[in-house]
């Protein structure tokens, strides 16, 4: 095929030909920053993954990271250090009440604020803005204070309830309904339907992305959250994965591959989780209100 | 649709209202009114004027844990205003396998700090990986105390939180070249401007607005910083507790067992006045934005 045109317009291929030399210097440039990037960012789970997976014989101090003879005995003494599924099954309590709570408290709230006029709006509106602006770090021992006295210390309730519902997840779903086009809900307001039902058969099912959106982050924060449950829980039977790793550490700090087995235990799920629904999380940071 | 609703709106908001008052608005005035009290965790407590004030000015661990957290901002920041972008120009082009990297580069976004502290504080240990390759390229003739000099755990603790938050910034940034014009950039290359001509002409001016977000985003994650200094300094926050931040001396003081609330919350509310700070001095810098 290149032999004809050749033969009409030599000028002319000569050109084509240094731009896809030009090509292909640019991707070999792109790809290979790629994965000096990859290494940077992924290598040190890959490197820790290895080092979990490594028997008492082999060193974990050369610069190979992958284990000659892979052994999962370091996972069974994380088990029996920390009671670690307990602990899995602490953080999936907290993650997942997190998730279902902002998903129906921010979808009511932010129902209202995208469809109803009322008064005291304005004043609404300043206190969940005000709680997007409160950082928590800057109320942590006033929560404290607060949980104390309503019997939350120590409580996986305690640990949940200062996050069942966030500014941002209320704005993210005001966000979604102001979208909708208000004609579906006016149609079915003359087919008689309440506006209980109106919100429940009409708006919601058009809002699910959001919804899984503003699940998936409540899920993730949750799950990571490690300033406010090492706060509220004293016994350690009722601590969560973040808290649990740690002072798993903190006991082992001489067996490190008990402490990368221990970690990687609190990352592969969320990971898992990640990949499956990663598109989400990418419209999840436009929907944050981020896009400037 | 109705004009005006009396009691649904309330019935809707009242849950995500009562999380946010009990967890947030209550415990900010809270907040507020025990920085100009004496009390402690045990209870009790009077009014003691501007006491805790005084004694904040007059204490050398605020003054660390404040040039700290500032030192923390200014290094931080600037690298996740530069890299980020960087980062999210190599991984614009629709380029084969290029949604694979996407999302492998923010994973450590998706991990517990707990667990990126702990894998770091492993490849940054005397023996650890990252000494053994400065060693193995001659760079050094013996491990650097990443972990023990209270300068290098700092600088430590501020790359991890770039490594960990390159992939967040990443997405807010791709959106963000999805908006500059591509004829733009047509236009110039066609003048024969360069790949990195055209990033400082035109991709930089478009994501100017973008960059200034991040810068905020940024300011307030740095200044709340804990978890990166908890964890990599094994709970100790360095020799003499010198690499301290203010989260971290306002839980340790707030939150002890004689924990002295009056005299954290103080600290608490000066916390919120340097982040408020940094908030209008991004509203600021937009304003002179639009008069351009």
């Amino acid at each position: 095929m290149a032999r004809p045109i050749q033969a009409r317009t030599p000028a002319r291929t000569h050109r084509r030909r240094g731009a896809t030399k030009r090509k292909t210097v640019e991707y070999t440039i792109r790809y290979a920053l790629l994965m000096f990037v990859f290494v940077l960012l992924v290598g040190p789970f890959i490197w820790q993954f290895g080092t979990s997976l490594k028997g008492a014989g082999e060193s974990i101090y050369t610069a190979n990271p992958f284990p000659a003879s892979p052994t999962l005995a370091n996972y069974g003494m994380v088990a029996d250090t920390i009671p670690v599924f307990r602990y899995l099954g602490n953080s999936l309590v907290v993650a997942t009440s997190s998730a279902i709570l902002n998903c129906v408290l921010a979808s009511l709230a932010g129902y209202v604020l995208a469809r109803m006029r009322f008064r005291g709006r304005t004043l609404v509106d300043l206190v969940f803005l005000a709680t997007i602006i409160i950082p928590f770090e800057v109320i942590m021992v006033s929560v404290f204070l607060t949980s104390r006295s309503l019997g939350l210390v120590d409580s996986l309730l305690g640990v949940i309830l200062p996050t069942a519902v966030t500014g941002l997840s209320i704005l993210i779903m005001r966000t979604a309904f102001m979208a909708l086009p208000r004609e579906i809900e006016e149609a079915a307001m003359i087919d008689g339907a309440s506006d209980w039902q109106r919100f429940i058969r009409v708006a919601l099912p058009s809002v699910q992305g959001s919804l899984v959106v503003v699940a998936i982050f409540a899920f993730v924060f949750a799950w990571d959250d490690f300033l406010w449950p090492l706060v509220i829980l004293k016994d350690s039977a009722n601590f969560t994965l973040t808290v649990g790793i740690q002072y798993l550490s903190g006991t082992f700090t001489s067996n490190q591959r008990v402490v990368a087995a221990g970690t990687m235990i609190a990352v592969i799920p969320l990971l898992v989780l990640f990949f499956s629904l990663q598109r989400w999380f990418f419209r999840g940071v436009g929907e944050g209100g981020l896009k400037g | 649709m109705k004009a005006q609703y009396k009691w649904l709106p309330w019935l809707f908001l009242t849950p995500a209202l009562i999380i946010a008052l009990v967890f947030t608005i209550g415990p900010f005035l809270n907040t507020i009114v025990l920085s100009f009290t004496n009390s402690t965790t045990l209870g009790g407590g009077t009014f003691n004027g501007i006491q805790n004030y005084l004694d904040l000015a007059n204490s050398p661990q605020f003054w660390i844990s404040t040039r700290n957290t500032l030192l923390y901002v200014a290094v931080v920041v600037p690298l996740l205003m530069v890299l980020p972008l960087l980062l999210a120009v190599l991984v614009e082009r629709n380029i084969p396998l290029i949604g694979f990297f996407r999302s492998v580069f923010y994973s450590p976004v998706v991990a517990s700090m707990v667990v990126v502290g702990l894998i770091w504080s492993w490849l940054l240990s005397s023996d650890g990986a990252v000494n053994g390759l400065l060693e193995a390229l001659h760079i050094i003739q013996k491990p650097l105390p990443f972990l023990t000099d209270t300068t290098l755990l700092l600088l430590s603790c501020m790359l991890v939180t770039v490594w960990k938050g390159l992939g967040y910034y990443m997405v807010i940034y791709l959106a963000a070249l999805g908006n500059v014009p591509k004829e733009l950039h047509e236009a110039a290359q066609v003048d024969g401007a360069g790949s990195g001509r055209r990033l400082w002409s035109i991709t930089l001016p478009g994501v100017r607005p973008t960059m200034l977000l991040v810068g905020l985003l940024g300011s307030i994650a740095a200044m709340k910083v804990f978890a990166e200094i908890f964890v990599i300094s094994s709970g100790t926050a360095g020799p003499g507790g010198q690499a301290r931040s203010l989260v971290y001396t306002i839980r340790e003081v707030g939150l002890g067992l004689s924990g002295e609330i009056g005299y954290a919350s103080a600290m608490s509310l000066a916390l919120f006045i340097l982040t408020i700070g940094f908030s209008i001095l991004y509203l600021r810098s937009q304003r002179t934005d639009q008069l351009r």
